[in-house]
Order: structure tokens, then C-alpha cells, then sequence
């Protein structure tokens, strides 16, 4: 067991066990027709929205290129890393091969995104897949984010991804050289060697992009594709941690343990719409451009949104402080009364 | 040598299915799933994923496809066949049949 936390979060601690049963999980009344339509997924809306962030990505990199060695080269170079980042809710909508019909499409896009955001893809998939089945269930859950009591300094060091790229380096390595660490308790035997592989080709890319700023005598090769894992960290890093942070653990409910904040246009863009975050885990088959239809459609069944980050932050900041002292508090959002009745 | 014998049983209105669609039926506390194809054939496999015993019924079925509701394993229902991770188990299929408007199914 770690030593501070107040139960032990790890995947072979005294709650990993299994009784072999499968987790029912609560799920709003949506018939099956309205469901099957949501899932549907089409090629064009992806196409449009990717092509607008690749397009994007050219064009930022491009003035981040031209500017570079004057003041506006730094300031292009954070917007430019802000937009690429995007890749990070990109990569997880995309593990979920939701966002195209076209399989290879979604594949193309997945590993890019996964390379950009140094986060492979096997590996990726399979702890993603035991996130949505055991969603901020203690032992069994390999994403959760803040294990209370929270650590303050280390959420702060990791705005910046810091902490996560030195531990990304580390998992890289050891799987490069074999050793699947937690990874052995949620890949099967037969995909390991995939995963293997992949952390190898990943360290060969790094050396090649290192190799590119010593023949370039620049170090915008590495700026450019993945230094933004670090520059472009503190958005998706304050997007990210509301997704969860200081609701419930251990409940089968995702409207209690997931977060869903009303965003801006933009935000939901870069975001890839993962602000409708009880929806996703409740329908994670749905695409991130239905979400919005199917937060409308359940969302008297479901707590009241936030109504954007600040209004999350009012709830979550008090409630990691309280973490400090009481590691069993958390916040219980409202149920609809009718949702409560029909239960 | 023994010799399985099947039993075929009613199991649904045809027009219970939709195209590109699957219901979930069950049997003496069996489930299984009931897919009708693109092209208005009927196919059988068993009702939960192999990855986690998630129950299909909720999955999206894309042509000859059905993908889990939970993780996105992907199987082609006419075979069983894994088509993609998390799964690396096939699914069981079972003969299916339609009779005028009903379907039947083989079970063992």
C-alpha cells in the first residue's frame, strides 16, 4: 500500500480483488432507437472538425517557424502548443474508435495523436478499457487522477506535465525493455508484445528528433512535435482534472463519480466535447459530436452541469482542501427528484 | 463418440430485428444475441462480449459488425470472429433460421 493514502489505490493492493462478477453500472431510460441513432457514426463531421485542427496546427506551426528568435516566435509557439494538445482529448475519443466510420481513418489519427502526446496506443487502450469498466474504483481503476488525500504540490508540478513525462520516460524505457509494470494486470498475455514493440518505436522516433535538433542546430524540431506534451500541458490539464476530481469513489454511478461543465464553443473544439463527461461514461459508444444531443435528451436524469471551469473549480478547490484533513469527504451531486422517484 | 443433439427454438418476430440491428434474447438463463444483416439475413452469436461479459445489446452493429457497448471490441457476428482489441476471444455463433416470420435457433 502507498503510504499516505487513506486506502490503497494500486492494482494488486487489497481492493484489486475480483468476485468475478460483471459491475452494473446505472443507466438513464433512452430507448434503444434514439441510442442506436447517436451511436451512428459518419465520416464528415470528424473529417471537418480534424481537418480544422490539423489545418491549424500547419499554420500556427508555420508562424511559430517564421517568428522564431523574436518574442512573437515564443508567443506562437504557446498558442501552437495549446491547439496541439487538443491531441490529448483527440487520442481518447479516438482509442474509443468513435469519432469515424472509416476504421483506418480513426487509426491514422489515434497513433498520430498518441505519438504527439507521448501516450502510446496499445497501452493506452487497454488501461483506458479498464478505466470505463471499474470508472474511480479503488484498486481496479488505473486513471484515477487524485487519490486522496490529494497531493497539492504534486497536481501543481504536473500542470505542466512534468511529472507525468518523467514517468512516461521511466514506463517507456522499462517497456522498451520488457517490463509492462502495471500494464501486466490489465494486458492480456497475447497483446503485450505489441505493446513492447510499440514503446521501442516510440524511443527510436525521440532519437530521431533528437537527432534532427543536432543536425538542425535547432531546437525547434523537438518544440514543434513533442514539446508541446509539456508547453501545451495546462489547459488539458486543468480541462482534464474536472472530469472526476472530488466526487464520489466506489459508486456505480457515473453521475456521482463524473462531471459534466457547460463550455464555450472553442473549449469544447480542443476538448473534443469531453466536457459532457457523465454522458460519455454512460454511453461511451456515443461520438463527441452527439454528445451534446444526448446530454439533452437525459439530462433531467442527471445533476445539474456546471456551469463552466471557474463554477467546477468553486466545487472542487474547497473539497481537495477539505481531502487534506478528511480524506472520506467528497461532493454528492443533487439527483433529480424524478430520476430518484424512477429508480 | 457422442452426438450433440439441437434443439431449434422460436425465439422472435422477424420484424423484431431491425436491419443492420440486434435484440438480445434468452434461454434457460442463456443469452444470446439475434442480428439481422444489411442484406436481411438473420446470424446468432452468444450475448456477451468476450472481454468482459458486457451484454451486446446496447452495441452498434455497422454492416457484418457488432461492437461492444463498452470498450469497442469489435467481432463480425456471421463467424464470431475477433476483429478487433479488447477482445482476443472469438464469439460463439449459433445456426439461426427463419421460418415464415419467425426465427429459430439452434441451441445445444
Amino acid at each position: 500500500m502507498t503510504s499516505t493514502h487513506w486506502k490503497d489505490y494500486t492494482l494488486t493492493g487489497e481492493h484489486s480483488a475480483s468476485d468475478g462478477t460483471q459491475p452494473v453500472w446505472y443507466t438513464p431510460d433512452l430507448d434503444r432507437k434514439t441510442l442506436k441513432t447517436l451511436m451512428k457514426r459518419s465520416d464528415s463531421p470528424a473529417l471537418a472538425n480534424y481537418g480544422l485542427w490539423i489545418g491549424l496546427i500547419l499554420a500556427l506551426g508555420a508562424l511559430t517557424v517564421t517568428t522564431w528568435g523574436s518574442a512573437w516566435g515564443v508567443v506562437w509557439l504557446l498558442v501552437y502548443s495549446a491547439v496541439h494538445q487538443s491531441a490529448t482529448a483527440r487520442q481518447h475519443e479516438l482509442g474509443h474508435g468513435t469519432p469515424f466510420r472509416t476504421r483506418w481513418i480513426n487509426e491514422m489519427f489515434f497513433h498520430f495523436s498518441s505519438f504527439i502526446t507521448l501516450s502510446e496506443g496499445h497501452y493506452y487502450r487497454w488501461r483506458h478499457a479498464r478505466h470505463h469498466t471499474h470508472t474511480i474504483i479503488v484498486g481496479k481503476d488505473p486513471e484515477i487522477q487524485s487519490p486522496r488525500p490529494p497531493e497539492i504540490v504534486s497536481l501543481l508540478i504536473n500542470l505542466f506535465n512534468l511529472k507525468t513525462v518523467v514517468l512516461t520516460t521511466r514506463d517507456f524505457l522499462r517497456r522498451a525493455a520488457g517490463d509492462l509494470g502495471q500494464g501486466k494486470h490489465f494486458i492480456p498475455e497475447g497483446e503485450q508484445p505489441k505493446v513492447i514493440r510499440a514503446a521501442r518505436i516510440y524511443l527510436g522516433l525521440i532519437v530521431l528528433i533528437v537527432v534532427a535538433c543536432v543536425v538542425t542546430g535547432s531546437l525547434l524540431p523537438l518544440l514543434l512535435t513533442i514539446g508541446p506534451r509539456v508547453i501545451g500541458a495546462p489547459l488539458y490539464a486543468v480541462l482534464h482534472f474536472t472530469q472526476h476530481a472530488g466526487l464520489d469513489e466506489d459508486v456505480r454511478d457515473h453521475r456521482l463519480n463524473s462531471r459534466t461543465i457547460y463550455m464555450n464553443p472553442m473549449l469544447r473544439f480542443l476538448y473534443a466535447n469531453m466536457n459532457y463527461h457523465v454522458e460519455h461514461h454512460i454511453f461511451p459508444m456515443v461520438p463527441y459530436y452527439r454528445l451534446p444531443e444526448l446530454h439533452a435528451l437525459i439530462k433531467d436524469q442527471c445533476p445539474e452541469p456546471k456551469h463552466g471551469l471557474l463554477d467546477a473549480y468553486r466545487d472542487i478547490a474547497p473539497t481537495l482542501l477539505k481531502q487534506l484533513k478528511d480524506p472520506s469527504y467528497h461532493l454528492r451531486p443533487a439527483l433529480p427528484e424524478a430520476a430518484i422517484a424512477a429508480e | 463418440m457422442t452426438t450433440q443433439t439441437k434443439t431449434w427454438i422460436d425465439v422472435c418476430a422477424a420484424e423484431d430485428v431491425e436491419i443492420e440491428d440486434l435484440i438480445e434474447v434468452s434461454h434457460e438463463g442463456r443469452t444470446y444475441a439475434i442480428y439481422r444483416s444489411p442484406d436481411d439475413t438473420f446470424h446468432a452469436t452468444d450475448g456477451h462480449c468476450t472481454h468482459e461479459k458486457v451484454s451486446l445489446a446496447d452495441g452498434l452493429v455497422m454492416d457484418y459488425v457488432i461492437e461492444c457497448p463498452m470498450h469497442n471490441a469489435r467481432f463480425d457476428y456471421r463467424t464470431g470472429e475477433v476483429k478487433s482489441a479488447p477482445a482476443c476471444v472469438n464469439l460463439k455463433t449459433f445456426e439461426v433460421k427463419r421460418e415464415g416470420d419467425r426465427i429459430l435457433l439452434a441451441v445445444d
